[in-house]
C-alpha cells in the first residue's frame, strides 16, 4: 500500500499546541510568581480567607483558547456589605492577570462569568474584596491536556 | 449445540455456598431456567430498569471483563476495582459458575464454551416485559445510560439507526449519551428528536450563550411517586472524542448544574430524584458524596458489572455493566420523599436461557438485513482469545497494534483504550463483525507520522493522568492506551509526568531516545482532517493475510504502585 | 473598521423593583495577546479590549479590567439589580482608546 504522509499527519501530534496558539513561549516560574505578585498587590499583603468564593470551571478544558469561568461571591450585596471586586489570576499563562470584576451594590449579585484562555494546565485563583476590606478566596485546577482515548 | 450446551448449564454445578444474591445462588445450583433467572420478588411502589453501554450490540456476544481494573486515591481496592479471583472472593461467587463466567475473567475462554453467549436486544426484550407485566407498566421506569448507538458495523453505517430502531420497541423512559455525540451534532439532535422518549443531558451547554441543548430532566409519576430523572451525558466527550464533531456543545462535569437541578426537580415536588449517568463509577462515586438529594445513580461509562448496589451516604449505586450482557432491576419502596427499602438483582441476559422475544428478534433482523452477508465473512480464525478489557493491554489491541505497524510500516503503534469491543474465542473464525465491533467508529483513520522519545514520553503521561489521577473529577475513564511496539514500566501511584519510565524500542529492546524520531502508526485521532486507510481495512488485511493470528499474553508493560 | 455591533441578551425586558436581571453579551474582537509572534518573527503588538462597564439608568451597575488572558471575542455574563426604568448601557473599551457601545432597555415596574 502507499504511505501518505500528509500535513495533516504531520500535525497529528500537535493537539496540546493549539491552547497555546494564542500565547508565546511560557515561562510557568515567572508566571507563578507573578499571579502571587498580583494578588499581594491586591490584597496589600493581607492573606485572603478560604470560603465566600465560588469559581466554577470545567475540571478538564475542552478548548484552552476559550475556557469558560464563573466566579461568585456570597454576600447580601447592600449598601453595608458587598463585594467590591474579585481578582482573578492563573499560573500557567505568560502573565498572571486574567480579569479584574467589579461590583456595586446595584450589583445585586457578586456574580460573573467570562471565557479565558489557558496555555497549559494550571491553578485558577479568584480573591473577593469586601467592602470592610476582607478577603476571600478559592483556587482550582484546570487540567489542559493532549487529547484523550477515554471510552 | 444450543441442546447441549443447555446441559451444560444444567450441569454447572458448583460449592453450595450462601450466596448474597438472589442470581447467584440460582446459577450456582444446578438449574438454569428463565423464570429463575428473572425471578423477583417485587419490593415497594417503583421499578427502575436499567441498561447502559450496549456499544451497537442487537446480538448476544461473548465478552471478557477486564482482569486488570486498578482505581487510585480513595477508590483503590473499592468495587469495580477488584478483578478475577477478587472479584469472586468478595461477592461470594463460586469459580467456574455461570456468575463467574458473566462477570470475570477467570477461565473465560473455556467457560464460555459452557455457558455460551450473553445479551442480544431479543433477551432484554423479554427481561423488560416480564418486569413491566409483573409490576404493571405504571410502576416501572426503563431507562438507557447511552453509548447504545456506536460500536458496530451495521451502527456505524447507519448512523446508528439501526439501534434506534430496535431501542425504540422497548419503549424506554430516557436516555443520555456519549459515543452517540461521534456521530455528529446535526444526526444526534435528529436522531434525539425521532426517539419518542427524552435524551436528558443537564451539562451540555451552547459554546456561544451557555445555554441548556437539552432537557435536563423529566418528570414521571410511577407508583404513586413522583421522579425526577436527571440526565447526565459524559463530561468529556470534547476531550476523549472529536470536539470538531459537536464545535458547538460544551459539557463537564458541572457539579454545580448537578446541584441546581436537584434542586430544581425536589422544589418541582420530586419524591425521588434518579441520575441517569454516563460519568463513569469513581466520577458518580465522588458526586454522590458531594451533593446532596440523589437518590439513585444509574451509572455508566467504565463499563462496571456489579452484583450489588453501592451506596455512598443515601446515595444508591448501580452499575449495568456493558454490551447488552445485563439489566439492573432496583425496586424501590419511597415513602414521604425517602427511599425505606430497595432490592436489587444485575441479572445476567444468558442467551441460551432466555428465550428471543419474537417481536424484537423480527425487527434485529430487519435492521441486519443489508449487512448480514457481509457480517458473517470468515477473514481469518485466531489461535488466542482476543479481548480489549484491561488496564494496559489487550489481545485485540496488541493484534490491531500489529496490523496496523505492519501495514503503515511504523515502528511504534498507538491503539486508543476503549472500553468496548467483543471478544472472539480461541480456535474460532475472526468475522467482518468481529473486527468492527473492536473498531467501528466515524473517525477510523489510522494516521502515521513521526514523533520523538520525548513526545512519546509525554503523550503516555498524560493519557496516564487522565486514568490515573487520584480525584475521579479528573479523569476520563477508559483505559491506557495501547502501545506495540514499546515497552515502560508505570507506577500509578506518582503524580502527573513521573509515572512512566523505563520506555523501551521493543524491536531493538533499547531505551527510547528522548530526541530522536520514531514512526509512529496510531488510529481514532481527535484531530479533524486526520488522514489515512480505516483501521478496519488494515486489520482485514492483516488478518487474511496471516490467516490464523495468535496474540501472546503482553508484557512489556510493568505496573508497579498499584 | 467597519463598526461593531455587540449582541446582548437581558433574561428580562421587564423587571419587579429589587429582581435581579441577568446580562449577557459577545463582541467581535481578536484579543491579540501581544506574545505571539507572526511569520516574519515579529510580535504582534498586543490590541484587546481592557474595559468594560455597565450602566443602568446612568449608574454603573458592572464593570471587568480584561488582560489578554480574556478570550478572543469575549463573553460576558452578569447581573444587575432593577431599581429604575432606563437605558442598559455596555461599554467595551480598546487598547487604542476606541469605544465599543451596546444598548437595551429595562422598565423596572
Amino acid at each position: 500500500m502507499t504511505v501518505r504522509l500528509t500535513r495533516r499527519n504531520a500535525l497529528e501530534a500537535s493537539v496540546g499546541a493549539l491552547a497555546m496558539a494564542a500565547f508565546g513561549a511560557i515561562s510557568p516560574v515567572r508566571a507563578a510568581y507573578d499571579s502571587a505578585d498580583l494578588i499581594r498587590k491586591f490584597t496589600g499583603g493581607k492573606a485572603p480567607t478560604e470560603g465566600k468564593v465560588k469559581l466554577d470551571l470545567p475540571e478538564i478544558a475542552e478548548n484552552g483558547n476559550t475556557v469558560p469561568m464563573t466566579v461568585a461571591v456570597e454576600s447580601p450585596m447592600s449598601e453595608q456589605s458587598y463585594v467590591t471586586e474579585v481578582l482573578v489570576v492563573g499560573d500557567g499563562n505568560p502573565n498572571g492577570g486574567m480579569a479584574t470584576f467589579h461590583f456595586t451594590p446595584l450589583s445585586g449579585a457578586a456574580e460573573a462569568n467570562t471565557r479565558i484562555r489557558l496555555a497549559a494546565t494550571q491553578n485558577i485563583t479568584a480573591i473577593a474584596k469586601m467592602n470592610d476590606g476582607s478577603f476571600y478566596t478559592a483556587s482550582k485546577q484546570v487540567k489542559v491536556t493532549i487529547g484523550g482515548c477515554g471510552g | 449445540m444450543t441442546l447441549s450446551r443447555r446441559e451444560l448449564l444444567q450441569i454447572a454445578a458448583a460449592t453450595a455456598a450462601i450466596l448474597p444474591n438472589g442470581w447467584t445462588r440460582v446459577l450456582a445450583q444446578q438449574r438454569l431456567t428463565q423464570a429463575e433467572l428473572l425471578a423477583f420478588e417485587p419490593l415497594g411502589n417503583v421499578t427502575l430498569l436499567h441498561v447502559a453501554d450496549m456499544h451497537g450490540q442487537l446480538m448476544p456476544v461473548h465478552f471478557r471483563e477486564p482482569s486488570s481494573n486498578l482505581g487510585v486515591g480513595e477508590a483503590r481496592g473499592l468495587p469495580p476495582h477488584i478483578t478475577g479471583k477478587d472479584f469472586l472472593t468478595r461477592f461470594g461467587i463460586p469459580e467456574k459458575s455461570a456468575a463467574a463466567y458473566a462477570l470475570t475473567s477467570e477461565d473465560f475462554a473455556a467457560l464460555a464454551q459452557s455457558y455460551g453467549r450473553i445479551g442480544g436486544l431479543d433477551r432484554l426484550a423479554t427481561a423488560v416485559k416480564a418486569a413491566r407485566a409483573q409490576r404493571g407498566e405504571e410502576k416501572v421506569l426503563f431507562l438507557d445510560g447511552g453509548d447504545t448507538w456506536q460500536g458496530s458495523l451495521a451502527a456505524n453505517r447507519t448512523r446508528g439507526q439501526d439501534m434506534v430502531d430496535c431501542f425504540k420497541l422497548l419503549k424506554p423512559d430516557a436516555m443520555t449519551g456519549h459515543w452517540e455525540f461521534t456521530y455528529g451534532a446535526e444526526r444526534v439532535k435528529e436522531l434525539a428528536d425521532s426517539l419518542g422518549f427524552p435524551f436528558l443531558a443537564l451539562n451540555i451547554r451552547d459554546t456561544e450563550w451557555q445555554e441548556p441543548v437539552f432537557p435536563a430532566y423529566k418528570m414521571f409519576e410511577k407508583g404513586g411517586v413522583s421522579i425526577a430523572v436527571l440526565g447526565q451525558a459524559f463530561p468529556y466527550t470534547p476531550v476523549a472524542n472529536p470536539r470538531w464533531m459537536i464545535p458547538t456543545w460544551s459539557f463537564g462535569i458541572r457539579e454545580e448544574d448537578v446541584r441546581g437541578t436537584v434542586e430544581t426537580a425536589r422544589r418541582e415536588g420530586a419524591q425521588l430524584v434518579v441520575l441517569l449517568s454516563h460519568n463513569g463509577f469513581d466520577v458518580d462515586r465522588k458526586l454522590a458524596s458531594r451533593v446532596a438529594g440523589i437518590d439513585v445513580i444509574l451509572t455508566s461509562h467504565t463499563h462496571d458489572a456489579l452484583p450489588e448496589v453501592v451506596r455512598v451516604g443515601k446515595t444508591l449505586l448501580v452499575a449495568s455493566g456493558s454490551h447488552g450482557k445485563f439489566v439492573s432491576r432496583l425496586d424501590l419502596d419511597v415513602q414521604d420523599g425517602a427511599v425505606k427499602d430497595f432490592r436489587y438483582r444485575l441479572i445476567p441476559l444468558f442467551a441460551d436461557v432466555i428465550a428471543p422475544d419474537p417481536e424484537m428478534a423480527a425487527a434485529i433482523a430487519r435492521a441486519r438485513a443489508p449487512f448480514v452477508a457481509e457480517l458473517a465473512r470468515e477473514v481469518g480464525r485466531t489461535a488466542s482469545l482476543l479481548y480489549r478489557r484491561g488496564n494496559f493491554a489487550g489481545t485485540f489491541d496488541d493484534l490491531i497494534c500489529r496490523a496496523i505497524a505492519e501495514e503503515r510500516d511504523a515502528e511504534i503503534a498507538l491503539s486508543p483504550g476503549f472500553r468496548w469491543g467483543t471478544s472472539v474465542l480461541p480456535g474460532s473464525a475472526i468475522t467482518i463483525e468481529d473486527i468492527h465491533n473492536a473498531t467501528a467508529i466515524t473517525y477510523p483513520q489510522v494516521y502515521r507520522q513521526t514523533m520523538t522519545g520525548a513526545r512519546l514520553k509525554e503523550v503516555l503521561e498524560d493519557v496516564a493522568d487522565n486514568l490515573f489521577n487520584p480525584d475521579p473529577y479528573y479523569q476520563q475513564g477508559g483505559d491506557m492506551v495501547r502501545c506495540g511496539g514499546l515497552g515502560y514500566t508505570i507506577d500509578v501511584g506518582k503524580s502527573m509526568g513521573s509515572r512512566i519510565s523505563g520506555l523501551t524500542h521493543l524491536k531493538s529492546g533499547r531505551p527510547l531516545e528522548a530526541a530522536r524520531e520514531y514512526s509512529v502508526a496510531g488510529w481514532a485521532s481527535v484531530n479533524e482532517g486526520t488522514e489515512g486507510p480505516p483501521v478496519w481495512e488494515l486489520v482485514q488485511k492483516y488478518v487474511a493475510r496471516n490467516k490464523t493470528v495468535k496474540v501472546e499474553a503482553n508484557t512489556s508493560v510493568k505496573v508497579i504502585g498499584a | 473598521m467597519a463598526e461593531i455591533k455587540p449582541r446582548i441578551k437581558l433574561d428580562r425586558k421587564e423587571a419587579k423593583k429589587g429582581d435581579l436581571v441577568e446580562v449577557k453579551a459577545l463582541v467581535q474582537h481578536i484579543m491579540e495577546t501581544g506574545q505571539r509572534k507572526d511569520a516574519q518573527g515579529q510580535t504582534i503588538p498586543r490590541k484587546i479590549l481592557n474595559r468594560f462597564t455597565c450602566t443602568v439608568a446612568g449608574k454603573q451597575v458592572f464593570a471587568a479590567d480584561f488582560e489578554p488572558a480574556v478570550s478572543a471575542n469575549p463573553y460576558i455574563q452578569f447581573k444587575f439589580k432593577a431599581t429604575e426604568s432606563g437605558p442598559v448601557v455596555l461599554t467595551w473599551t480598546d487598547d487604542d482608546g476606541s469605544k465599543i457601545v451596546g444598548e437595551e432597555k429595562i422598565t423596572v415596574t
